[in-house]
């Protein structure tokens, strides 16, 4: 059997330095909110020559009056704009504006609309809000969930230190993809925070707890069967026995996610890449730290 | 009555040997299997309905050449969202600033059956028309899924006249009002003129005419009788003054009011061309808007887009299912066969199950079911997890999968709950789009939890020997 507890500073620091990256991530560059949720406009297109350059583009739409317009080559012909919200006239102005550019530069080549999506500010709120909402009330759902689940656990830990153990992880699950996000938003900006985000990092959430439970499922049933060890070989034994399982159940889903992220198109990468790294992340956490956390706890107790 | 007991004896005694058949066949393996058959034969169906084109296809094979007459199967569409068929949502704000709250209600309701009007007209198949409220403000939602021409749905609903009597404004209040803006206030006030209440709620019909003088096109407005009271109040307090006749929050004429009109007959001439009065009748008589509307947010996606993304999504779906059953193959071995079959039976059923439920598919929801794919093999994983150490700890081969199962329940149990709980809150507390991918994972779950267990089990039983050894039994 590997000795997995007894390298927990290890892991905590570990832990503790990828949080803090997240953390400092955040507070320096933020989010990089999707127009769902900040409002603003997002238009697809695609050249069906030869996509025009990004000066030719800002220049063939400087006229229009759509504020500052960022502009994404996505792929060898399409290209991405956003730019503030715009009403539909001006997005017709838009469109048709690119159309002449395309056309005077090569007779052959044409512009048409791909996607085109366009949100209000009050709208963007509402989601945002709701979005604040959805998340309290996962949290609140599954707090509720975690102490119910170990309210018979008592011995040599009080059953809430499981439950505190299962959030200091679920946190934790939910800190490190905020933060790679944060990253990768800042260095792309084409990487952003949409509301399929929101439903990927609750997932995230949804199967931290469901990782950790199985393992302190474990350790429940081991300190019953074996009333004499101490507490740390409990968590020991635990750990081990559901290594392969945890790392297989996680391996099978990030399979699939990574053909989702190969296969699956531009539109759902992303949210992919979430569940990824979130559900990544959270095998890591329910195997090193959610126990750990537990063996120094019950260590303390007994000082 | 002894004639009828001896009669019916024999169908009885049938009867009683088919029924045990079908209820309690003898022995714990030829149970099993007959359930496992039971289960097959539904799955098979279940297979038809998700996929008929390719029943019907063999269908006409066999029938071909058996001359026999298998019907086509019952053809039900997935319900595909706006992002996989193409289409577009539109967001409108209704301006009631001149209603008291409770005439809300009811203009929305009058709001909506104009729209969803005009968007019958243009012919979609499934136009959805709905009123929100979020805060304050009270918003139209359009769902036009598989629209074509997005440029023109939205002109034939944005672009619903707006039509408004006004009258003039006391000089001493313009120039109040004109000062005002001079400094950057009461921006959006008319400083010349002010609302009557005479909109086109009061119109019973618009027709086009022939101005005998000037050889032009002009509208004529025919007004309720209610309609008509206003006018003639209007035009009564406004003779020698203008009235001016707004279209969309602009002036289209602004003619002067000799004496007040009774009967409610009013006329438009605009500077417009046959062809634009004709455009302004249809659409003045097809329902003007009760209130204003704004558009103020809108996604539209070309169907060619969403025909992509959906073959896409599909391939990835297929490459997942493809991925998982190797690795739990060449991991698990005979058990991963096994749970490969129950994973089948799960994407059968999931499937017909979006349909029957008509769950609306969209990409995320993809994704909710294409991790729930991941997910169903989970309790397969636990339950062969402790199956090997039940094995390991020496216990007989069937006692062990017995064991096996009944030691992995109460993990699959507890963390199938805390995702499902995800999905309940995302369900109820967010947007559509998060919506259906709440809803598809909620779903595989809920099958998983069936197949993984249920089906592995009957698997298992029926098929479970020891006779295949140590290896192919992942001991």
């Amino acid at each position: 059997m590997v000795s997995i507890m007894r390298y927990r500073k290890f892991y905590y620091m570990f832990s503790g330095l990828l949080a803090l990256a997240s953390v400092l991530a955040l507070v320096f560059w933020g989010l990089n909110l999707g127009i769902d949720f900040k409002g603003g406009s997002l238009l697809l297109g695609e050249f069906s020559k030869q996509a025009m350059s990004q000066e030719e583009i800002k220049e063939a739409v400087k006229d229009i009056g759509l504020g500052e317009v960022i502009i994404q080559p996505t792929g060898e012909k399409e290209v991405t704009l956003r730019f503030n919200e715009a009403d539909e006239s001006k997005r017709r102005q838009l469109v048709s504006a690119l159309q002449s550019a395309a056309q005077n530069k090569d007779k052959e080549n044409n512009f048409t609309q791909k996607s085109f999506e366009s949100v209000g500010p009050s709208i963007g709120k509402e989601l945002r809000s709701k979005a604040a909402k959805a998340v309290i009330i996962v949290l609140i759902f599954i707090i509720g969930y975690v102490a119910f689940a170990f309210r018979k656990v008592s011995r040599p830990l009080a059953s809430w230190k499981y439950g505190a153990a299962t959030l200091v992880a679920l946190f934790h699950d939910v800190l490190l993809p905020l933060g790679l996000f944060s990253a990768l938003g800042h260095f792309d900006k084409s990487v952003e925070i949409s509301s399929g985000f929101i439903a990927a990092i609750l997932t995230v959430l949804g199967y931290s707890v469901h990782d950790s439970i199985i393992v302190f499922d474990r350790v429940r049933e081991n300190l019953i069967k074996n009333p004499g060890k101490n507490f740390e070989e409990i968590a020991n034994i635990s750990v081990n026995q559901t290594f392969i399982r945890s790392l297989n159940t996680s391996l099978t889903v990030i399979l699939v996610l990574l053909a989702v992220y190969l296969f699956g198109g531009e539109s759902i990468r992303s949210i992919a890449l979430v569940l990824i790294a979130g559900i990544g992340v959270g095998t890591y956490s329910s195997i090193f730290i959610g126990s750990s956390l537990l063996v120094s706890w019950s260590k303390k107790l007994r000082m | 009555m002894d004639m009828f007991k001896k009669i019916l004896s024999a169908p009885l005694a049938a009867g009683k040997a088919v029924l045990k058949f079908i209820f309690m066949p003898e022995g714990e393996r030829a149970k099993s299997a007959y359930v496992l058959l039971l289960i097959f034969i539904v799955a098979f169906f279940a297979a038809g309905l998700d996929f008929p084109n390719y029943w019907d296809k063999y269908a006409h094979k066999i029938n071909d050449k058996l001359k026999v007459s298998i019907p086509n199967f019952y053809k039900l569409d997935y319900k595909l969202g706006l992002d996989l068929k193409g289409g577009a949502q539109l967001v409108y704000l209704a301006d009631l600033s001149a209603l008291s709250e409770s005439e809300y209600g009811g203009a929305m309701a009058g709001l909506r059956d104009v729209i969803e009007r005009r968007v019958n007209a243009f012919g979609i198949a499934e136009p959805n028309v709905q009123t929100a409220k979020s805060g304050s403000e009270q918003r139209l939602i359009v769902e036009l899924a598989g629209v074509k021409d997005i440029s023109q749905a939205i002109d034939m609903i944005g672009q619903t006249p707006y039509l408004e009597f006004k009258e003039e404004r006391s000089a001493s209040e313009t120039e109040e009002i004109t000062k005002a803006q001079k400094e950057g206030q009461r921006l959006d006030e008319d400083p010349y003129f002010q609302s009557t209440g005479l909109t086109g709620k009061y119109l019973k019909k618009a027709e086009i005419n022939l101005d005998q003088n000037t050889y032009q096109s002009v509208v004529n407005l025919n007004f309720d009788a209610d309609g008509a009271k206003l006018f003639e109040e209007i035009t009564g307090r406004n003779v020698g003054k203008r009235v001016a006749i707004y279209l969309d929050w602009s002036v289209i004429s602004a003619p002067r009011v000799n004496e007040a009109i009774s009967g409610g007959q009013a006329v438009i001439s605009g500077d417009f061309s046959q062809k634009e009065a004709t455009q302004l009748v249809q659409r003045l008589n097809s329902g003007a808007l009760p209130v204003p509307i704004k558009l103020i947010s809108q996604k539209n996606v070309e169907a060619s887009l969403g025909e992509i993304a959906l073959k896409k999504s599909l391939e990835a779906s297929f490459y997942a299912i493809l991925i998982v059953g190797l690795f739990m193959i060449l991991w698990y071995r005979v058990p991963g066969v096994l749970a490969v079959i129950a994973l089948l039976v799960y994407t059968i059923f999931t499937l017909a199950l979006f349909k029957l439920l008509g769950v609306t598919m969209t990409l995320t929801g993809i994704v909710g079911f294409i991790l729930s794919v991941g997910m169903a093999v989970d309790a397969n994983i636990l339950i062969f997890a402790r199956m090997k150490e039940e094995f390991r700890a020496g216990k007989k081969f069937d006692l062990a999968i017995r064991e096996g199962f009944s030691r992995a329940w109460p993990s699959i149990r507890d963390s199938n709950i805390s995702t499902l709980i995800t999905c309940f809150v995302l369900y109820f507390f967010t947007t559509s789009l998060i919506k259906g991918f709440a809803l598809a994972l909620a779903v595989g779950v809920l099958v998983s939890m069936f197949t993984a267990i249920t089906v592995t089990r009957l698997l298992l039983k029926t098929f479970a020997t020891e006779k295949l050894g140590k290896f192919l039994w992942y001991r």
